[in-house]
């Protein structure tokens, strides 16, 4: 079982959080505004590897939090890593 | 693929190395990669063709999914799509001379409040006026269907009614890839297994071929079909998808020893049952909610899905779970796959087949090998490309996925 370190109740399961969403970033390289517009309303970076998420621990202390995940591997790692 | 398989089948590999040029290019030795394959062989003459993959052919999600055959979809494109893909399958057999243990069983797709009720006969008329046969049926029908079904729910979601989709079928996963890869191999294709793609020849603006650890290859057309990865494979070509990549998870139940005929579903519990071939139930549900690429499966998942189906089917509950796996869907984020052009010159894509990508093998197949033949994509696939997010054509229909 996956344990995630939640910051305000330390270790707990995996299935106590709910994903809420990842951070979407439009690439700069991306100016004309329409375009830019569709990029955030559809388009994902779908990363493979480390994401910055936010993340609800439901059935604990019912405070969202931000953490880095391995999407690879589904480890939560510390902020400053 | 292992020996015993090979007896059964015979699929006439090439012994020769890649070439250094193939006028297509494949990404993904899975179900769509070798029906395209074969399509282009046998509709369109077109057999210098190489199809890769980084495991065995159908390792992918073609070898993790429910099987599940059906176009009971909500929007009138969807349903035209599938309905012709239901109708390929069923003639598959017949075209290649290869069983695919095709069996049409049905689908009852469960409604649990007169919300969900008005759904499923919206469908149901959709459907019908697309060309796929659904009907509304009422609690007695479905009993009469499915007798194990306990109407009143648990006491807490009793059965109102439910849409009847009666083409709904199953046919066997690994037979299906095995069929189109036999129908390429024997037209002169090239497959190569335990062969991953690392990177894209780039030529300017253009995709000109792909990198493997055997070389590079060229070819007048690279078709990403990969399942799962695919977000990855589009950005070396410097294409953003609209996909989210998910685990999703299912498992089947040791031999129920009597008759189960039809595929069940519900919309209100997200989950769906059939009987496999051996007796097995089969058992799957919504995907997993974080965005992974990880195929593991878990107990809490396994807790869950048991609870809704046992609260349905009682005698679920006498039966053990026998095994458990995950395959990664590569989730579009308005539910309809995305095919054809990217944008990019040399660059197609058959993607964002999330949780309904087995059911449409033959006819994204079909549809991608006419557009790389002819250039121009046919009617039934041309809804469904890239840029309709740019043209405010998005094919919102999260509702037929059986998901969510």
């Amino acid at each position: 079982m996956l344990w995630i370190e939640c910051p305000n109740c330390g270790s707990r399961p995996f299935e106590e959080f709910r994903y809420g969403s990842v951070f979407p970033v439009t690439p700069d390289a991306i100016t004309d505004l329409d375009a830019r517009n569709v990029d955030y309303a559809w388009m994902q970076d779908n990363i493979q590897g480390v994401t910055l998420e936010r993340w609800f621990h439901e059935s604990g202390c019912r405070r969202w939090f931000t953490t880095k995940r391995d999407t690879t591997t589904d480890q939560f790692l510390p902020l400053d890593d | 693929m292992n020996e015993f398989v090979e007896t059964l089948l015979d699929l006439p590999w090439q012994t020769c190395d890649p070439k250094p040029a193939y006028d297509v290019v494949i990404i993904g030795a899975g179900g769509h990669g070798l029906a395209t394959a074969y399509y282009l062989a046998t509709r369109h003459g077109i057999t210098n063709v190489c199809v890769l993959d980084s495991n065995y052919i159908g390792s992918g999600n073609s070898g993790r999914n429910t099987t599940i055959i059906r176009s009971n979809y909500g929007i009138p494109e969807s349903v035209r799509f599938y309905q012709h893909s239901l109708e390929l399958y069923q003639g598959l057999e017949a075209e290649t001379g290869s069983w695919i243990m095709h069996s049409t069983k049905g689908q009852i797709w469960l409604a649990h409040s007169v919300t969900t009720a008005r759904t499923e006969q919206t469908r149901a008329l959709m459907n019908a006026a697309c060309g796929a046969q659904t009907d509304y049926i009422g609690p007695d029908q479905i009993k009469a269907r499915c007798p194990q079904i306990d109407l009143t729910g648990g006491g807490r979601y009793p059965v109102h009614g439910a849409s009847y989709h009666h083409e709904g079928a199953t046919a066997r996963h690994d037979r299906v890839v095995w069929t189109y890869a036999q129908g390429a191999l024997r037209a002169g294709v090239h497959v190569f297994q335990h062969t991953p793609v690392t990177g894209l020849v780039k030529d300017g603006d253009r995709v000109t071929g792909v990198q493997t650890p055997r070389g590079t290859i060229s070819a007048g057309v690279v078709l990403s079909a990969v399942g799962g990865h695919v977000s990855t494979v589009a950005g070396w070509a410097g294409v953003r998808l609209p996909i989210r990549t998910h685990a999703l998870q299912a498992f089947v139940t040791n031999a129920y020893a009597q008759e189960f005929a039809p595929i069940v579903s519900s919309n209100d519990l997200v989950f769906y049952v059939s009987q496999t071939p051996r007796g097995q139930m089969l058992i799957g549900a919504e995907y997993d909610r974080q965005a992974s690429y990880r195929t593991a499966t878990s107990y809490a998942y396994l807790q869950a899905c048991s609870a809704k189906a046992t609260t349905m089917f009682p005698f679920l509950s006498k039966l053990r779970i026998l095994r458990s796996w995950a395959g990664v869907c590569d989730v579009s984020t308005d539910f309809s796959p995305i095919l054809g052009h990217t944008g990019v010159d040399g660059f197609m894509l058959s993607t964002g087949w999330g949780t309904w990508g087995f059911k449409a093998i033959p006819a994204a197949g079909e549809g991608i090998a006419e557009l790389i033949a002819t250039g121009t994509p046919p009617p039934l696939i041309a809804p469904f490309g890239l840029d309709r997010f740019a043209n405010e054509r998005a094919m919102a229909d999260p509702s037929s996925a059986g998901t969510r």
